[in-house]
């Protein structure tokens, strides 16, 4: 489609304008972590490298970081077993009540974070009289992230079709042979995708996770707590700028290897 | 073909009884089938006619609801296609896109343990075969169709099966490619000496390649046999209409235009237009209006009236043929041998002929 050079210039600022509103409040935060007023008045007075001292030594923020990054790995690894199985059992083989299961599977991405936290809280302390650990909230995290994998797996697996795996059986491989040099390379993009995006789901999740932590603390639920205590806000900020640009690796990732399509 | 008492050689296929039904429908229909080692043998038909389901079947993909498929004398008939001797090209070649030309000619190799310097050489050389091994190390997304097509045929022959089934094999070409494809085909059958069993719907195409055919019709085989015999001697009103074309003329207007009962067909080529010329001896002459006149370059169609129906014919144009018009009258001729009777007379017992349809 041809635009005209005037709704060029338009279409071409308004994009700009939109990714700075999106992005200047980032731009923000890693500011105030080196602003040396306490109260981060703006514009900042001076600059200091006091708060990410700080923050390097706070032992709790690191201890959170520690239970968050366990948390993520676990759902997520969690979730592409379970995510994948689900998906090719939905996708490849004659299941019967395809389309029920495929919505409860889907569904706890939808559901309020809230309604899964009490229903959680309920099962893990009320009815199995569980102590609320980072295991529950795993478990927890692992019914939401199981969604984005099996959706990813499942569009993969739609799209691609059996004929590989035929032409594949049809050249002498055995099943476990086609899973290996077939089906698993063109899988990998997909599970690729799928994990990192329930990593981080997992990673900022705080709704089901107060339901479901008990005392324990992930890096969200410390900030939270933290966020309105005066003398720990700067350090928040340093922890919020680390996390801005740690993001952006899993996405970067995401999208240079997530399509393999040769 | 082999008697019932020699074993047959190692590529031959035998389908015995096959059937097969999804659900409610059956797709093969009592299918009984030899095809001889070395043979190039075509399975033609309209699509939902249940040739590819047969490919499949000799493929190991698809079970028969009943029936045993032979290979090579050996009852393989619940053996899964890894372990059958036979390897197929797909219509859509289904080349694996994450592998190398090499390594996708390799694969066969490699599920069955041949070591990476053998696997390396074969490889090389059935890429070189199809005249691709200069691109060894690219990725099938970087290829055209007809090179895809040919990578495909590679990778199927590299294991070196005793049957290669080829699925349309060159449906998805344009026509000039099909052309040298198909001649390309018949030398590397020639060459490699096996069993080339393929499954098309385009008549011309089972008549260039195959040495036998098989014609099949809602999940029936109407007739086998070499191509020419096929086409000169059509079994019934279905193979003389999908196998070229015919004019067919059935009980009233047999008696009226050929002056015989039964039903009987005439190929178009072989309805002469007469000039001035006398008619040939024991011909059959008639006077006709010309209704219709398709220019085609190389030949041309003529729908000429003779009263009860209209006949298509065509002559080639190699000139010194008078032009006809629309709303000509001509004479047509042709001799007793162009006569051909065909077996079965109700029309109404086979749908979904392509033949041009004669009506009173």
């Amino acid at each position: 489609m041809r635009l005209s050079a005037g709704l060029r210039r338009f279409v071409g600022g308004w994009t700009i304008l939109v990714l700075l509103f999106l992005y200047i409040p980032l731009v923000f935060v890693v500011l105030n972590s080196f602003n040396s007023s306490r109260t981060f008045a703006f514009p900042p007075s001076g600059l200091t490298l006091s708060w990410w001292k700080a923050a390097a030594h706070n032992s709790a923020a690191w201890h959170a970081l520690g239970a968050t990054a366990i948390v993520g790995v676990c759902a997520a690894s969690l979730a592409l077993v379970l995510g994948t199985c689900a998906a090719f059992a939905l996708q490849r083989y004659p299941v019967w009540g395809k389309q029920p299961i495929s919505l409860l599977i889907t569904m706890p991405i939808t559901l309020p974070g809230i309604v899964t936290g009490i229903a959680m809280n309920t099962t893990f302390h009320s009815v199995l009289g569980w102590n609320l650990t980072l295991f529950t909230v795993i478990i927890a995290h692992t019914t939401f992230c199981i969604v984005v994998v099996f959706n990813n797996v499942q569009a993969r697996l739609r799209r691609t079709g059996t004929n590989l795996q035929e032409a594949s059986s049809d050249l002498g491989a055995t099943a476990f042979q086609t899973f290996r040099w077939v089906t698993f390379p063109q899988l990998r993009g997909a599970l690729l995708a799928g994990g990192l995006l329930a990593f981080a789901l997992s990673f900022d999740e705080i709704v089901v996770t107060e339901f479901t932590a008990g005392s324990t603390r992930t890096l969200p639920l410390w900030i939270f707590d933290n966020l309105f205590r005066p003398n720990q806000a700067p350090v928040i900020n340093v922890v919020a700028a680390v996390l801005t640009v740690i993001a952006v690796v899993p996405v970067w990732i995401a999208q240079r290897y997530g399509d393999d399509e040769a | 073909m082999a008697s019932p008492t020699t074993r047959p050689a190692n590529g031959s296929v035998t389908l015995r009884g096959i059937r097969k039904t999804f659900a409610s429908t059956v797709a093969v229909d009592t299918v009984n089938l030899e095809i001889a080692d070395g043979e190039f043998f075509a399975m033609l038909g309209p699509s939902g006619s249940g040739k590819t389901t047969v490919l499949r079947m000799i493929a190991g993909f698809e079970q028969p609801t009943e029936g045993t498929v032979l290979l090579g004398g050996v009852d393989v008939t619940t053996v899964p296609p890894h372990r059958r001797d036979v390897t197929t090209v797909f219509q859509d070649y289904a080349l694996f896109p994450h592998m190398t030309l090499r390594e996708n000619v390799e694969y066969g190799l490699r599920t069955r343990g041949v070591t990476r310097g053998e696997r390396r050489r074969r490889a090389d050389e059935a890429l070189a075969m199809v005249r691709l091994d200069h691109m060894a190390a690219r990725k099938p997304a970087q290829l055209s169709g007809g090179q895809r097509q040919r990578v495909a045929l590679a990778r199927s022959l590299a294991v070196r099966p005793k049957v290669l089934l080829l699925d349309e094999p060159l449906g998805a070409l344009d026509l000039k490619l099909r052309e040298e494809m198909q001649v390309e085909l018949k030398a590397i059958q020639r060459d490699v000496g096996i069993t080339f069993v393929f499954v098309t719907h385009d008549q011309d195409e089972a008549l260039t390649l195959s040495d036998r055919l098989a014609v099949f019709n809602n999940g029936r085989v109407e007739q086998v046999g070499p191509a020419r015999s096929v086409y000169e001697e059509p079994a019934n009103r279905f193979v003389a209409g999908f196998v070229g074309t015919s004019n067919i003329l059935s009980d009233a207007i047999a008696q009226q235009v050929v002056g015989r009962s039964g039903t009987w067909a005439v190929r178009p080529e072989k309805i002469a237009v007469l000039g001035d010329s006398p008619a040939p001896a024991r011909a059959t002459v008639r006077e006709a209006t010309v209704t219709e006149v398709v220019y085609a370059g190389a030949s041309t169609r003529v729908l000429a009236d003779v009263g009860p129906v209209t006949l298509t014919l065509t002559s080639l144009n190699t000139g010194g043929v008078r032009d006809v018009q629309r709303g000509d009258r001509i004479r047509l001729a042709w001799t007793d041998d162009a006569l051909h009777q065909l077996t079965d007379a109700d029309p109404t017992d086979r749908r979904d002929t392509p033949t041009e349809e004669i009506t009173a």
